[in-house]
């Protein structure tokens, strides 16, 4: 009825190939972007930013990343919290190290840091698949931990182990520490989730994601006609790993200003990606975002719903929240085992259909 | 169209919602009665409520104003704890206590950002104390550099003096919370010539077979424990297990309650740690809770927490809260405080032993006078002994001062490098 592509001709092969083949679909994206970029930005205030907006797009950025490895190239981490960790401390190191280099250069750098120890990390699953990679990544995790609690280098032999952020500013206005406006973090934060979610998707549907793929499906198949295992899954690994390491370093910056690297970015941040991209949907850079608003947000609203308007006592709230989530997680992967994305997809076959199904 | 209305509708609601129908004082509680740590949270969480509900159900609130408590559950996470903040900052919130040396870490520069005061009392960033750097942080009465230094003196007490060649060893919460004291028992380690060996323990502090193993192993001579939640019960039980002397097995204040050592049974017997308040309930003030509070079914929590040490502890913070904001009316004339006002009443506040018998607590903490230079309070800290047999704790000696000058030196020295990190310039005149 009101989703069809009735009369939307494709004349190039460049048209016939983009992301949202639908006319609808485009007004709604594009429509969408403004919004976030044009109206959020006045209406924000430092609750919608601190905690919602940002986190959301934090751990956006981090389960993009992982999608990109565990989604796209079948390799499966249980190291994102660590990786996390080594974008904070390089954005952390710097900081302090080249106080005047910009801030959108440090979070872009910690990326690049993290890619470089993200394939040394990758090295291992060149020979080991499945489980007993998740195994190498999770030691991963706990070494990365262990070297940034273990090595006062990485957080300047400050008493408490704690690395805290100072202020940086684009174009003189401050984006991190606490005097920041809730509405230039979130715009630099939406600015970078948007361009590196662009990144992802195009890079997903060249080349370089075809190889990733065909390794996800069938590695030796993929050998065989000519990926080499080794360019890809080491790219995946770096570039999953870039994405990650930024997304840490907006944890670190923007979102927080203060972390120490066991509470912040321990083996439950792992999960949590993980998570994030196996609800969400596995393969799909829509399914980062849908899983990372199904785990950062509802807990939020639970929260606000049942302290907020019911008036419930705080700790009878946090367990039915607990269980209220983990109910609805089982529901969905039940219902939709491929995740949100591929919910959202059937909604729209269907919307293409209504009203009269087949 | 439908969608919009009910959103106006809800958006209404909520800004009808957030305007304070009538003059109250708002305190914010982030307190956790989930989790890991819910055993420490939950008794600290009821006992800052009891009190606030007995200052409004016996003198009808501070100078005639109510108190209104906003509970927020962190589960002592620092995520939450932000989003707690940020959610009850808005309603007009005059004070936080966090009960979380992570989320104080975070909200000292948003509360200071923001002008709301932070009391984080024997928790928290020690350095913090020096009240030329950090406005609106508090840590009155004691730090845990304070902590850190009684207890060595202790230690030197029994051992006739001379540490030179002892070993002591820290078992510590692997956290901002658990590295807090190094530096000190380091410095110290030089001025008296014992050695420090330090084991650290992850979240959340269940697993920590191999630690109790090294030390069974290494047999210091002391043991230092800076643990929190069920860190510390394993700590214990753990230490019965190896057969340790107990009385040479010493916590901080966060490491004390009952809790921690009841599920060692008779075996925590003569477990030690440093205490900055009075234990039990042998107090005037718990007759009128009783009359005001418990017997009315107010009490907060399932009531069975009145006298434990977390709950005494509490209920002290609410008592320097609430003696705050009066000293705050005093100061502004205004019975509604803002924050600024709060903040500046915290930083007058002084509580002597006659204002403590009046309160119904004598000789409940030691005597707080705090300046614009020293938010940390006097430092004093006891040594209070646990009794398996009879199940209470024990103050065994009298409040002891903590090593000033070493401790002083340090808190210069790391709110310094705080001031130049951040460019604070130095208030308080100098």
């Amino acid at each position: 009825m009101f989703y069809r592509e009735a009369g939307d001709f494709k004349t190039s092969y460049r048209s016939d190939q983009q992301t949202f083949p639908i006319k609808l679909d485009r007004v709604l994206f594009w429509s969408l972007i403004a919004f976030a970029f044009v109206v959020v930005p006045f209406l924000i205030n430092d609750y919608w930013e601190k905690s919602i907006l940002i986190p959301f797009l934090v751990w956006s950025m981090a389960a993009l990343g992982l999608n990109i490895l565990t989604g796209y190239c079948g390799q499966v981490s249980l190291g994102t919290g660590g990786f996390m960790a080594v974008g904070a401390y390089a954005a952390y190191k710097l900081m302090t190290a080249f106080p005047e280099l910009n801030i959108v250069f440090v979070i872009i750098l910690s990326g690049g840091v993290t890619a470089m120890v993200g394939v040394l990390f990758g090295l291992p699953s060149l020979r080991i698949k499945g489980f007993y990679l998740a195994v190498a990544t999770l030691a991963a995790q706990f070494f990365l931990i262990w070297v940034f609690n273990k090595f006062p280098w990485f957080y300047n032999y400050s008493a408490s182990g704690q690395i805290t952020a100072p202020e940086r500013t684009i174009f003189g206005i401050a984006v991190t520490g606490p005097s920041a406006p809730p509405w230039a973090t979130y715009l630099l934060c939406l600015s970078l989730v948007f361009v590196f979610a662009w990144a992802a998707r195009n890079l997903t549907r060249g080349r370089v994601g075809r190889s990733w793929m065909a390794i996800r499906d069938m590695d030796i198949a993929a050998e065989i006609i000519g990926v080499e295992p080794l360019k890809a899954k080491l790219s995946a690994f770096a570039v999953s790993s870039f994405y990650v390491g930024v997304a840490g370093a907006m944890y670190f910056t923007i979102w927080f200003g203060a972390v120490e690297p066991t509470e912040a970015f321990g083996i439950n941040q792992s999960f949590r990606a993980l998570f994030m991209v196996i609800i969400g949907g596995l393969g799909s850079i829509f399914g980062s975002f849908a899983g990372a608003a199904f785990l950062v947000l509802l807990p939020v609203l639970f929260k606000n719903v049942m302290v907020g308007q019911f008036g419930w006592p705080t700790d009878l709230a946090t367990h039915i929240e607990i269980m209220l989530v983990g109910a609805l997680i089982i529901f969905f992967l039940i219902v939709e085992p491929h995740g949100l994305a591929r919910l959202w997809q059937i909604a729209k076959e269907k919307l293409r259909l209504w009203p009269f199904p087949h | 169209m439908k969608l919009v209305r009910i959103a106006m509708v809800a958006a209404a609601a909520l800004m009808m919602g957030a305007a304070p129908a009538l003059a109250e004082l708002v305190f914010p509680s982030l307190s956790y009665r989930t989790g890991p740590y819910a055993p420490n949270g939950i008794p600290f969480a009821d006992g800052y409520a009891d009190y606030m509900t007995l200052i409004n159900e016996r003198d009808g609130g501070i100078g005639g104003v109510k108190i209104k408590l906003l509970e927020c559950e962190t589960g002592y996470n620092t995520e939450k704890g932000v989003e707690c903040y940020e959610s009850t900052k808005g309603e007009g919130a005059l004070l936080y206590q966090p009960l979380s040396t992570g989320i104080t870490y975070q909200l000292i520069p948003k509360g200071t950002a923001d002008g709301i005061p932070i009391h984080s009392m024997g928790y928290g960033r020690t350095s913090a104390a020096n009240g030329k750097v950090f406005s609106h942080v508090f840590n009155y009465p004691g730090t845990y550099w304070d902590a850190a230094s009684i207890i060595v003196k202790h230690i030197l007490d029994q051992e006739g003096g001379d540490l030179s060649g002892k070993t002591i060893a820290l078992v510590y919460h692997n956290s901002a919370y658990g590295k807090e004291p190094i530096r000190t028992l380091e410095e110290l380690a030089k001025k008296h010539g014992y050695k420090l060996t330090l084991l650290p323990v992850d979240h959340p502090g269940q697993e920590q077979k191999s630690t109790w193993l090294q030390i069974r192993r290494d047999r210091p001579d002391y043991v230092l424990l800076w643990g929190w939640g069920v860190m510390n019960q394993v700590a214990v039980q753990e230490a019965v297990n190896i057969r340790y002397p107990m009385d040479h097995f010493i916590g901080v204040w966060w490491s004390a309650s009952e809790h921690d050592v009841l599920p060692a049974g008779a075996g925590a017997d003569g477990y030690k740690a440093i205490a900055f308040h009075g234990v039990g309930k042998d107090f005037p003030i718990y007759d009128d809770l009783k009359t005001h509070v418990y017997d009315k079914g107010l009490a907060a929590g399932d009531g069975s927490n009145p006298g434990t040490v977390l709950y005494n502890r509490g209920m002290y913070a609410a008592i320097l809260a609430v003696e705050a904001a009066r000293k705050a009316q005093e100061l502004s004339g205004a019975k509604d405080l803002t924050p600024a006002q709060m903040r500046d009443g915290m930083e007058a506040l002084e509580i002597d032993a006659a204002r403590m018998k009046e309160l119904g607590i004598p000789d409940y903490g030691p005597e707080i006078k705090v300046t614009c230079e020293n938010h940390g309070g006097p430092g004093l800290g006891a040594i209070q002994q646990w009794d398996a047999n009879a199940k209470e704790w024990k103050l065994i000696t009298d409040f002891i001062a903590a090593d000033r000058p070493v401790v002083d030196e340090l808190i210069m020295e790391d709110s310094m490098a705080y001031a130049k990190e951040n460019n604070i310039s130095m208030r308080c005149g100098t």
